[in-house]
């Protein structure tokens, strides 16, 4: 049965950190402000602003503190920034942030190359950012990795991704984002691992975080709303190609939802023309082409 | 995973149209050799059904000329069906002359197309058809019918599933064994697939119901999906997503047929068909076109070495 859709979906705009951290032509400060004033016009009520990451690991991300502090922030419209630690959290503070996010995993592999820690330790962290982020009255969203398949360990259980979910939102998340990080989830894999995330995480707290590199995510993303999920991460142009499949993409394009969102009478806020001409001025900023097929389609060359 | 589980087709056909409707939008001629060599390949893969090729004039559709030589030069594997486009009786006589055993004919839900397309309006292109399934009954001939524009017309817009269901009618009722629901610029949405195939499943059976869908606004496996938790169980997709879109240019065609391969092995859903073996097929005809596949699972499989 097709089911009913929710009548609202929350999309949440992952291009300017996501999506440029995986591009790999660094972008000038200028550019990634214009950008998310452009997205602030669209009618997006949360983007993604940046990363409050070390710039020896995450270049793209060094001017961190610019770009938060450069943007025109539009009342309504939320600024979350990514904080790994409780050094980054701090500093994001003082940058003027009023939402955070903490990136977990359902891998153990995957945590330990990725911040080279165990998923133990990287919640031991989170922790601190936590206990902060409540004493500030701050809002922190979790992302737990890997949710569908691991780069390293392949198969992920179900359980597992359930488990650390379940972690994140006891120490305090509002919302957990999970990400099929390398895109190789399906239907049949995303229906199995929402059942077992639900049975301990309100589906009102849940929001998809799904990657493209197999062509799914769109297939993916309906099976999510299917079951009652209402918060949908997506990059505006598809930015993002995934750093685990040389020349694969990555996130799923904003421009491509909000279309299979309209056919669907699913209410978004979110202009298509508007998102499409930003997806347009960054893809020039970028010299690169847009993956979004919706744009592709619309430009009559 | 059960597919039946979720309400989804143990079983799904998958119609591989590549080496018509992908070559046939494709600006590269192909060598006759090409063509045979890659529904050589194809019919190795467990795909059940195979289009071959055209039986329209060459002056029309310059790729498909060597229409002849194609259904004569491949291979015929047992179990695998082989169907050709005939748009009227001349066309039927020349396939069956050269050995075909099963045809499509082609009909529209939007005047404008048809008469743009095929220079008819769509009453008169019924009583073509009619042509052809008349002397197809007499010799024993199962005839497929597709439904352009089921979801969207290049130059009406929209399209109402009324008219949809009224054309698909009068392809079933004249003997058609199976209609492909074809959103030929790929506007369609799980929400307008649904209202569509509401509306056609009053008139047809769903076991009589296939959907070929474009990607060209990227929703081709979400529609899929949508068509297939209504019962749909027979799917067209194209080799690479060979085919680009001739109404919005640069833009792409047809579904890939390795993704959608892709995500009915991950639902459990058997298809008979070897993903690898497609990808090997779409990576020859991309090198021989000089072309990227339009195959995400291609793109990323070749980049990791691993499916």
């Amino acid at each position: 049965a097709t089911g009913a859709y929710p009548k609202r979906v929350k999309v949440v705009e992952v291009g300017p950190r996501d999506g440029l951290q995986n591009e790999k032509t660094v972008v000038p400060t200028s550019v990634k402000i214009s950008l998310i004033n452009m997205l602030s016009e669209t009618g997006l009520q949360v983007i993604e602003a940046t990363s409050f990451v070390s710039p020896k690991w995450v270049p793209q991300m060094a001017d961190h503190t610019e770009v938060l502090q450069g943007i025109n922030k539009r009342p309504g419209i939320s600024y979350p920034v990514l904080t790994p630690n409780l050094r980054g959290f701090q500093a994001a503070v003082a940058a003027g942030a009023k939402e955070v996010s903490v990136f977990g995993a359902a891998s153990e592999l995957f945590t330990n190359k990725n911040i080279n820690c165990s998923i133990e330790e990287s919640l031991e962290r989170f922790e601190e950012v936590m206990k902060a982020a409540r004493e500030a009255s701050i809002p922190v969203r979790g992302y737990v990795s890997c949710v569908l398949g691991c780069p390293y360990e392949g198969k992920i259980s179900a359980a597992k991704v359930a488990e650390v979910s379940k972690k994140m939102y006891s120490m305090g998340c509002y919302e957990i984002s999970l990400g099929d990080t390398i895109g190789v989830g399906t239907p049949g894999s995303m229906r199995e691992m929402l059942a077992a995330v639900m049975k301990e995480v309100p589906v009102g707290a849940l929001a998809v975080h799904c990657h493209d590199t197999y062509g799914q995510a769109l297939a993916n993303i309906l099976v999510a709303l299917q079951m009652g999920v209402s918060v949908v991460d997506a990059s505006v142009a598809g930015l993002g190609g995934c750093p685990y499949a040389q020349g694969a993409s990555g996130n799923v394009a904003t421009e491509d939802l909000v279309y299979m969102l309209n056919g669907l009478g699913i209410h978004t806020g979110v202009d298509l023309q508007k998102l499409m001409d930003t997806g347009t001025f960054i893809c020039n900023a970028l010299n690169r082409k847009t993956n979004s097929k919706v744009s592709q389609a619309s430009c009559r060359l | 995973q059960e597919p039946q589980a979720s309400g989804l087709p143990e079983y799904i056909k998958i119609v591989e149209v590549g080496p018509r409707d992908g070559l046939q939008n494709e600006k590269v001629i192909v060598p006759t050799d090409t063509k045979i060599e890659l529904i050589n390949q194809l019919s190795k893969t467990g795909l059940p059904a195979i289009e071959v090729t055209s039986f329209v004039s060459s002056k029309w559709v310059p790729q498909m000329a060597d229409h002849k030589e194609v259904m004569r030069g491949i291979e015929r594997h047992p179990g695998v069906q082989y169907p050709v486009l005939t748009p009227n009786l001349q066309g039927f006589h020349s396939a069956i002359a050269a050995g075909a055993t099963e045809v499509s004919v082609f009909g529209a839900a939007s005047e404008s197309f048809s008469k743009m397309n095929i220079n008819c309006s769509i009453e008169e292109s019924i009583e073509r058809f009619e042509e052809v399934t008349k002397s197809a009954r007499n010799m024993n001939i199962p005839v497929r019918g597709y439904v352009s524009c089921a979801l969207g017309c290049p130059y009406e817009g929209n399209v109402v599933p009324d008219k949809v269901a009224e054309v698909s009618k009068r392809l079933y009722s004249m003997g058609c064994y199976e209609i492909s629901l074809g959103d030929t610029i790929g506007v369609g949405t799980p929400g307008s697939m649904k209202k569509m195939l509401e509306a056609v499943m009053k008139e047809i059976p769903l076991s009589a119901l296939a959907v070929h869908c474009h990607d060209t606004y990227g929703q081709a496996l979400a529609n899929i999906l949508t068509a297939m938790q209504m019962g749909v169980a027979v799917v067209d997709s194209s080799v690479a997503g060979l085919g680009g879109c001739p109404y919005a240019k640069g833009a792409t065609g047809n579904v890939a047929t390795e993704d959608v391969i892709y995500m009915l092995n991950g639902l459990g859903i058997n298809t008979g068909v070897n993903l690898c073996a497609v990808m090997e097929a779409g990576n020859f005809i991309c090198t021989a076109l000089n072309k990227k596949t339009n195959s995400k699972v291609a793109q990323a499989s070749f980049s990791t070495g691993t499916v």
